[in-house]
Formats: C-alpha cells, sequence, structure tokens
C-alpha cells in the first residue's frame, strides 16, 4: 500500500517540463556585464527622458553598496552580475496592422503557449500585452480599452507618453533602495506593462501579460505598474513560461499597485519558469518584489498566486494598507518539485483604521524540494480595529523534501485581532485507503486530496487562469494527478 | 572578591575583563568548567552581545543592559557580602527541598533535606570532586554556546550554581527548590550554571524561583542544563519575579532519551527585562515534551520568549503553550521554533501563542516557525493577539455580572489553560490564587514576593 503510494508519487511527480522549446529569433544585445555605461545604453537605447535616466542612475548607485539578501531559507549560488547580458530586445520592433504580419516564428511560439493572440482567442476577451524577452511585441484591444480611458502599454511606451504619470508613481511603492532586487531592476529594467484605470471605471475585461524569458543568458527585468484611481475595478493577470535551458537565468522583477478610494486590483499570477531538470541543474532564479499599495479609503487588493516553475523562488506580494478599511488578500499555491527552492509569501502592513487582510497559502514539496512561507503581518499602533488571518498549510509528498513556515507578527495595537494557524502534513494513508474503499485508485485518490487540498487558491483565479493553473500543477506534480 | 567594572565598549570590555580575571574564574572551579572558558569566550568574541540585528534576537536588544557600573563577583564570599536578610520562601501545603542561590553562588540548603539515598543536591563546585564522572559526562553537552552568544557568555564566566543528580529508579515526591536571590548595595551582573541529571527511570520535579531583594540594577545570565534519560519524568517550573530594573536571561536546555518525559513552565510574574530560551532536544525516540509558559507583564517590562524544539529523532511528540497578557507598556515577543529533522518520522508537534493586548501601548511580536525535514508528520502552530472576546463579554454581562468582574473572569480563564498544565497540585493552587488576584489589582506586586508574599525590602515600582 505505502509501496504504491510511493511509486505513484514518483510518477506523479517525475513529469518532464513540457513548454522547453528555444524560439530563434534574432535579438539585439548588449554586451555582457552592468555598469553606470551600460545603464546609460539601456535608457538611451529606449530613448527615455533625461528624469527615467536620472532614476536608473540613482537605482543603480544605490545598488553598488548593497549586498545580496541571505536571510531567506534558500540555497542561493553566487551570481556574478557581470555575466548577464541586461538588455536584449527582438531585433525589429514590429509595428502591426494586423495579425499577418508577425513574425510567423512568434506566433508559433504563442500558439504553442496557447496566447490567444488570434482572431477567434480575441473573442475570449482576453488583452494580450505580449512580451518576448523584454520589448513589447504586440498589443490587442487597445482601442476598446483607449475608449473608456484605461491605459494599457508597455511602460516604455508609458514613459514617453504618459510621463507625469509614471514620474509620479514609479517608484513609489517600492523605492529604488528597498532590496538588492529591488534596486537592480529600478537600474536596468528593460519593459514591463503599465496599466492606469480613470475615475470609476470598471475594465471590462481582465488584463493579461504574457512573458517568456527567451534569448540564452539574458536576465530579464519586468517592471509593472498599476494605478487604479477611485472607484475603478482591474483584474489582471500575469503568466509565464519559459523554454528549457540549462544555464541559470536570473529574473528580477517588480510590480508596483497603487489603488485609490474605493478602488479595487485582483492580481494574478501563473508562474511556471523552467525548474531545472531533475538534478536541480539550471533553472530561473526568481527574485520579485511585488507590493501593493492601498492608498485610498475602502480600496482593496488581491493577490493570487500559482508558482510551479522556478528552480529559486524568492517573492512577497505585499500590501500597504494605508487607506481605512482597506482590505488585502493574498491566496498563494507552492509547488516545489525535484530540487526546487521557494521562500515565499506576503507582508500585511495595517496602517489605516478598520484594515483587514486575509492570507491563504498552500504549500506543496515532493522530491528533494524545499518550500517555505514567509510572511509578516504589522499592525501599527493607529491602525484601530485591524483585523486579519492567516492560513499556512503544508503538504508533504515525499521523504526527502522539507517545509517550512516562518510567520511573524508585530502587533502594537490593542484592538488587533490577529490570528496565524498553520499544519504541515502529508497525505494520510487513512484518506487514501477512505477512497480506494469507495473504488477510487491510489492515483486517482492522491489527485483528488491535491486537487481539494489547493482548491481554497484556485478558486479564486480568474476562469481561464484556473485551467492554465490545474494543467500548471499537472505538469510540476504529475503524469495523473488533476 | 568583588570587582567593579564600568562597561562601555561592551565585547572587548568584557574580555579584558576575562582575560584579566582568568585566575580568579578558575580558582576552585571545576577543572571541566575551566576546560570549555577559552572556546567560550573566543565565540563571545566572535558574535558579540546579541543586538535586535542577530535574528534570533530580533526583539530583544540586550547591549544596553550589559552596559553600565556592574558588580561582579568573583569568590562565594563576595557574593554574600552584604547579605544582611535571610529570607524564606515557602508555598503553602507544599513540602519542598529548598536550596538557596545568591548573586548566582551556591549559598547554604536546609540542614534536614533528608534526600532519598543516592540523590545529590549540591554546588557545581562541590561536584567537581564526588561526581567528577557525571559532570565530565553532562557538562556543556546540551546548551550550544557555538549558536548563542549568551551561552557562550554563561560557559566563559560562570563559576557556580546548582548541581542536582538523581539516580535510577529513583522517584522523589516533593520537588527541589532552587530559591535564586539577587540582592547587594550595588548594581551586580552575574552568572549562574546549573546542571540537572535525572538518571533512568527517575523522577525529579524542580522548581527555580527567582526573586530580587534589593532595589540595585542587577543583570543575570542563567544557564540550566537538564538531562532527562531513558524513562525519566522531569518537571522543572521557573516562577521569575524580579523588579523592574532587572534583566535577565535564563537558559534552559533539556536532552531528552527514550521514553522521557519532560515539561518546562516559564511563569514570568513580574520582572524587567526577561528573555528565556528554552531548547529541548529530543534525541530518542518516543519522548514527550510539554513546554509552557505565561507571561503577565505591565510597566516597562520586557518578555521575551524564544523555544527551540528539536525533533531529532522518530516517534516523539511535543506540546507547546505559551500565553501571555501585556498590560501599560509592556512588550513581549514569542519565537517558537520547531525543527523535525530529517527521518524523524510520526512526529507530532503542536505549538500555540496566544496574547492579550490591554492597552494602547502594549506591543506583541510572535515568530512561531516549522522547519519540517521529514513527511509522515503531523505539526502545527497558532498564534493569535486580540482582546477579550466581545461575545463572551457580553454573554456574561447578560446574566448580571459586572464590567469589572467580566473582565477579569475572562482574563483568568484566559491564563488558566497554561496554569492548568502544572503537574504539582499545590503549586497549581497557588499561582491560580496569584494570578486572579494580579488580574484583579489586589496585590501590591513590587513589594513582595508573588509566590510566598514574603516582603522584598522596599523595591520601588520604576
Amino acid at each position: 500500500m505505502a509501496e504504491d503510494q510511493d511509486k505513484i508519487l514518483e510518477e506523479v511527480t517525475g513529469g518532464e517540463y513540457k513548454y522547453g522549446f528555444y524560439t530563434d529569433i534574432e535579438t539585439e544585445f548588449i554586451p555582457k556585464g552592468l555598469s553606470e555605461d551600460v545603464v546609460r545604453i539601456i535608457s538611451a537605447k529606449k530613448n527615455e527622458p533625461e528624469w527615467m535616466l536620472e532614476f536608473r542612475l540613482k537605482a543603480f548607485r544605490h545598488w553598488l553598496k548593497m549586498k545580496a539578501p541571505n536571510w531567506a531559507h534558500l540555497n542561493i549560488p553566487e551570481i556574478d552580475f557581470q555575466d548577464i547580458i541586461y538588455y536584449a530586445a527582438p531585433k525589429k520592433k514590429p509595428e502591426l496592422e494586423s495579425m499577418d504580419e508577425v513574425d510567423p516564428e512568434l506566433r508559433a511560439t504563442f500558439d504553442k503557449l496557447g496566447i490567444p493572440l488570434d482572431e477567434q482567442k480575441m473573442l475570449s476577451g482576453v488583452a494580450v500585452d505580449a512580451v518576448i524577452d523584454s520589448v513589447s511585441v504586440k498589443t490587442t484591444f487597445k482601442e476598446t480599452l483607449a475608449e473608456k480611458g484605461i491605459i494599457f502599454c508597455s511602460i516604455s511606451e508609458a514613459i514617453q507618453e504618459f510621463p507625469d504619470l509614471v514620474k509620479k508613481y514609479l517608484g513609489s511603492v517600492v523605492p529604488h533602495g528597498d532590496n538588492f532586487f529591488a534596486a537592480l531592476n529600478a537600474a536596468v529594467f528593460s519593459d514591463g506593462s503599465f496599466v492606469y484605470i480613470p475615475k470609476g471605471v470598471r475594465c471590462p475585461m481582465e488584463l493579461s501579460t504574457y512573458f517568456r524569458i527567451n534569448a540564452m543568458n539574458t536576465g530579464q527585468f519586468e517592471r509593472t505598474l498599476i494605478v487604479a484611481d477611485d472607484d475603478s475595478y482591474v483584474s489582471y493577470l500575469e503568466g509565464c513560461t519559459a523554454p528549457q535551458r540549462d544555464e541559470n537565468q536570473l529574473h528580477a522583477a517588480i510590480v508596483e499597485i497603487i489603488t485609490m478610494e474605493r478602488a479595487e486590483v485582483k492580481y494574478s499570477t501563473v508562474q511556471n519558469w523552467y525548474p531545472g531538470d531533475k538534478e536541480g541543474k539550471g533553472g530561473i532564479y526568481n527574485f520579485v518584489t511585488k507590493r501593493a499599495l492601498c492608498k485610498g479609503d475602502y480600496s482593496k487588493v488581491m493577490w493570487t498566486q500559482v508558482e510551479t516553475g522556478s528552480a529559486i523562488t524568492w517573492k512577497y506580494p505585499s500590501c500597504i494598507l494605508q487607506g481605512d478599511h482597506s482590505i488585502g488578500e493574498f491566496y498563494s499555491v507552492a509547488v516545489t518539485n525535484n530540487y526546487q527552492q521557494a521562500d515565499t509569501g506576503t507582508k500585511m502592513i495595517h496602517l489605516g483604521k478598520n484594515t483587514r487582510s486575509l492570507i491563504v497559502s498552500k504549500g506543496v514539496s515532493a522530491g528533494r524540494s524545499h518550500n517555505s512561507y514567509r510572511g509578516l503581518v504589522k499592525v501599527s499602533k493607529k491602525a484601530e480595529n485591524a483585523r486579519n488571518f492567516s492560513q499556512c498549510d503544508s503538504l508533504l509528498l515525499g521523504d526527502q523534501c522539507g517545509a517550512h513556515t516562518f510567520p511573524y507578527l508585530e502587533i502594537v495595537n490593542n484592538t488587533a485581532k490577529v490570528e496565524h494557524e498553520a499544519t504541515t502534513s502529508k497525505i494520510g494513508e487513512d484518506q487514501i485507503f477512505y477512497c480506494n474503499q469507495r473504488g477510487m485508485s491510489t492515483e486517482d485518490a492522491v489527485g483528488l486530496i491535491v486537487n481539494g487540498y489547493v482548491k481554497e487558491v484556485i478558486n479564486q483565479l480568474p476562469m481561464e487562469f484556473a485551467v492554465e493553473a490545474q494543467k500548471l500543477l499537472q505538469i510540476s506534480l504529475e503524469g495523473s494527478v488533476g | 572578591m568583588n570587582v567593579a567594572c564600568r562597561i562601555i565598549d561592551l565585547q572587548e570590555e568584557y574580555i579584558k575583563l576575562f582575560n584579566d580575571q582568568l585566575p580568579l574564574l578558575q580558582s576552585g572551579a571545576p577543572e571541566k568548567m575551566n576546560s570549555l572558558r577559552e572556546q567560550a569566550i573566543k565565540i563571545f568574541k566572535d558574535k558579540g552581545i546579541p543586538t535586535n540585528k542577530v535574528e534570533d534576537y530580533k526583539y530583544t536588544n540586550l547591549q544596553p543592559y550589559f552596559k553600565g557600573n556592574l558588580n561582579l563577583a568573583f569568590t562565594n564570599e563576595s557574593a554574600h557580602n552584604d547579605v544582611t536578610q535571610h529570607f524564606h520562601c515557602e508555598v503553602p501545603q507544599l513540602k519542598t527541598y529548598n536550596v538557596f542561590l545568591v548573586n548566582g553562588w551556591f549559598s547554604a540548603k536546609e540542614s534536614d533535606l533528608n534526600l532519598p539515598d543516592g540523590v545529590v543536591v549540591c554546588s557545581i563546585r562541590d561536584a567537581a570532586e564526588q561526581h567528577a564522572d557525571v559532570l565530565e559526562k553532562y557538562y556543556g553537552k546540551t546548551a550550544p554556546m557555538e549558536k548563542d552568544a549568551m551561552v557562550a557568555m554563561n560557559t566563559a564566566f560562570a563559576q557556580d550554581g546548582a548541581f542536582i543528580y538523581v539516580p535510577k529508579g529513583v522517584v522523589l515526591e516533593k520537588p527541589i527548590q532552587l530559591v535564586n536571590i539577587m540582592t547587594g548595595s550595588e548594581d551586580r551582573l552575574a552568572f549562574q550554571r546549573n546542571l540537572i541529571v535525572a538518571d533512568e527511570n527517575s523522577q525529579l520535579k524542580v522548581m527555580l524561583c527567582d526573586h530580587t531583594m534589593s532595589p540595585q540594577k542587577f543583570v543575570v545570565n542563567s544557564v540550566t542544563e537538564v538531562f532527562a534519560n531513558e524513562s525519566s519524568v522531569f518537571d522543572v517550573y521557573n516562577l521569575q519575579n524580579q523588579h523592574n530594573l532587572t534583566t535577565q536571561v535564563a537558559g534552559i536546555y533539556v536532552h531528552q532519551k527514550r521514553n522521557s518525559n519532560i515539561l518546562t513552565n516559564n511563569l514570568t510574574l513580574h520582572s524587567g527585562i526577561t528573555r528565556n530560551n528554552i531548547r529541548v532536544t529530543m534525541d530518542d525516540e518516543n519522548c514527550e515534551s510539554h513546554v509552557y509558559g505565561l507571561y503577565l507583564s505591565d510597566k516597562n517590562q520586557h518578555v521575551d520568549n524564544f523555544t527551540f524544539i528539536d525533533h531529532a529523532k522518530p516517534h516523539c511528540e511535543s506540546f507547546e503553550l505559551f500565553k501571555g497578557v501585556m498590560d501599560d507598556s509592556a512588550t513581549a515577543a514569542f519565537t517558537g521554533r520547531v525543527l523535525v529533522q530529517k527521518d524523524a518520522q510520526q512526529t507530532n508537534a503542536y505549538q500555540s501563542n496566544n496574547n492579550l493586548l490591554l492597552t494602547q501601548n502594549a506591543k506583541i511580536n510572535s515568530k512561531p516557525q516549522l522547519e519540517i525535514y521529514a513527511d509522515d508528520v503531523k505539526c502545527s502552530h497558532g498564534a493569535t493577539v486580540g482582546q477579550l472576546d466581545d461575545e463572551a463579554m457580553f454573554y456574561l454581562r447578560a446574566r448580571g455580572i459586572s464590567q469589572e468582574e467580566s473582565r477579569v473572569l475572562l482574563m483568568f480563564a484566559f491564563a488558566y489553560e497554561v496554569i492548568e498544565k502544572i503537574r504539582v497540585e499545590p503549586l497549581k493552587e497557588q499561582i491560580r490564587g496569584l494570578v486572579e488576584k494580579r488580574f484583579r489589582g489586589e496585590f501590591d506586586k513590587c513589594d513582595s514576593c508573588v509566590v510566598c508574599g514574603q516582603s522584598g525590602s522596599g523595591v520601588s515600582c520604576l
């Protein structure tokens, strides 16, 4: 029985990465390495205004003074920051009228990923700002959105066209000196998305960016900025797949969200970058700083993430609940297999009165992987009646893996109600037995239980994404779990 | 001899003090203790007195408290120099074997201890002669000085402490009470090093009672090493009752063998700055450990409980519960690390930390941690921070109970969960009464011992 289960777990956890292909597109590089000149070149190549260059240089100078953090429960090999190409763009930025003009190879790549770029798929109501290696290639539905006054474009475009907005909000939530990787990103970020939802507008469709890390040795430094003005609503989807590659790739992204009064932003991520092979060779290093500022009263931010990929994940989507009655929510599924390492969680900083936060984190570890939840709930002195509930569960599949929880609660207000719960367990033999007894195979039973275990989080994803998330869970953990 | 030292540049001066006084430190101390000093001071030099930059001391910066003009007694006589009054501490209905330690030095035991055959209670210095083998085998084995600078500091400086040995199969009915008294006319720094060994099939209960008898500033760094051998049952109750100028770093390090069952309960009823380091290593199968704590603080008191339960072997169970009530500007911190090592299958570990904040200025930092490297485990932790339940309050109010009475009832019910775990009936009753009184604000906690009601020497409430 136990042997059976082990075998099935092994099969289930032995699935190969299915999205490991490499598209040969001519790419324009600048030489390896990082210096002030490189920062200047990047800025010049993107034809950026003076203030932007200043922003980058300030960040770069600050970065020079910083050290890579080592507090996470991760074993990070030394990263040689001089061995990375900091800028790569598809050679010609296509300015296209219709789909026919898109590079067929690029389209094929997207097709393999199932990105709804072509007409029929547009009907599914997803506007896509597709990013291949840093530069925005194709934006759809732009006109529809423009009618409503919604801005959804690449951040480079926004810097050119809406400099005031960008200048006002860029770096306001994650300042350039926030942490080592944030500083690096601020200095060299290549591209990303910019979203602005004007007052009172409910974005009619889910905004989505698919991006891929594509060319060899290219670190990707994505920068996303979302501003939701009073009474607006937007649901933003981020999904990633990366081709199989032996050499480690560095990814240090920043996402900043600002919500004004009564605005709501829902940010969903499915992350399935190359996790390295079964021996733990290769794979993406994913060091992301994501933070939302609930600036206005009654605003709400919801982070949902499904993390299945990357060799190393270092990611803490956070909410600063500044406005009174603001709400932050965090739903996470992190699955690690083989030699993957994940140290992920959230920070909920309660500053305003009557603020609420909810944390639901589900970790699944298999193989020889390590999966940590690290979270902070902070209630400041002025945050009257703050309320938090955290639930962090870990599921262990296999006796070589590790599951860890490191929550921090810092409370300086007596009206706060903060609760934290965590459990760690494996799938009980009694649970499997119960299913077997009712005629289910052990394989189905494991699938059923894992599925039920993460359901609370998957349910929070938009429908299209939920389907993809299920698929990714299968790739990470299975042959037949699902 | 008393040596007054003015400590400003911390590490350097403590190291200088160590080097200057090494002959005194070593004189009369057991060889085993002396043999670890050099290594310990090296580690201490390396790490220094922890600040909140050190992750494990994130919520307690010890440096400011180890500064200033402090007296350190290097001989037993000087420790007793200005002890004028005798102290007696007893819990009604509870017969105990009483042992006294003054400023970290073994003072006296009551003459009629009448211990069962083979049971040894003495100074750790005396143990060197008659029980050298025990000291050799156990001293410094479970307190990890390479991990914690304060243990290293204690290992380097400690000269005395209590030694308790219970041989195979002996069951001690009465608890042994170690009364630690801090007193003197000068501000003092004291180190104390206890070693407790419960051999196979023995049963032992120990009460550690910490008192201050004069209003000076006291800084205490104590380490208690406990070895619970096969099938032994061991309880330790640490009753902390010191005035607001006291800084105490109290380490209890328990090492468990097969089938042993241990309980630690830290009752921090009154103190200045308290840091409790509790570490339990379950080094064999079928161990059971209960780690509890209750902290009631007010004024500017600070309590930091740091616990580390190490499940090194399979089939062990641990239960951990810490509860705190913070009033005025009190701050508290809790860290509960549970480590389940590789192959420690069939582990059950439960941990819970609940806190009540009574005022705007009270603070709590809670940091439960699970670190698990085995898969067949059931582990959970929970942490809550809140106030009294409105609904429960309403229920009581609806039944005609006054606001204040309801409040006391609910707070008491909250704290009782920890008191309930005390396995010595009269002590349980005593603490129960005390905690209730404390919530009602009925006794002057500054002027007397909360455990026995013994008057101190006019310790002012600061």
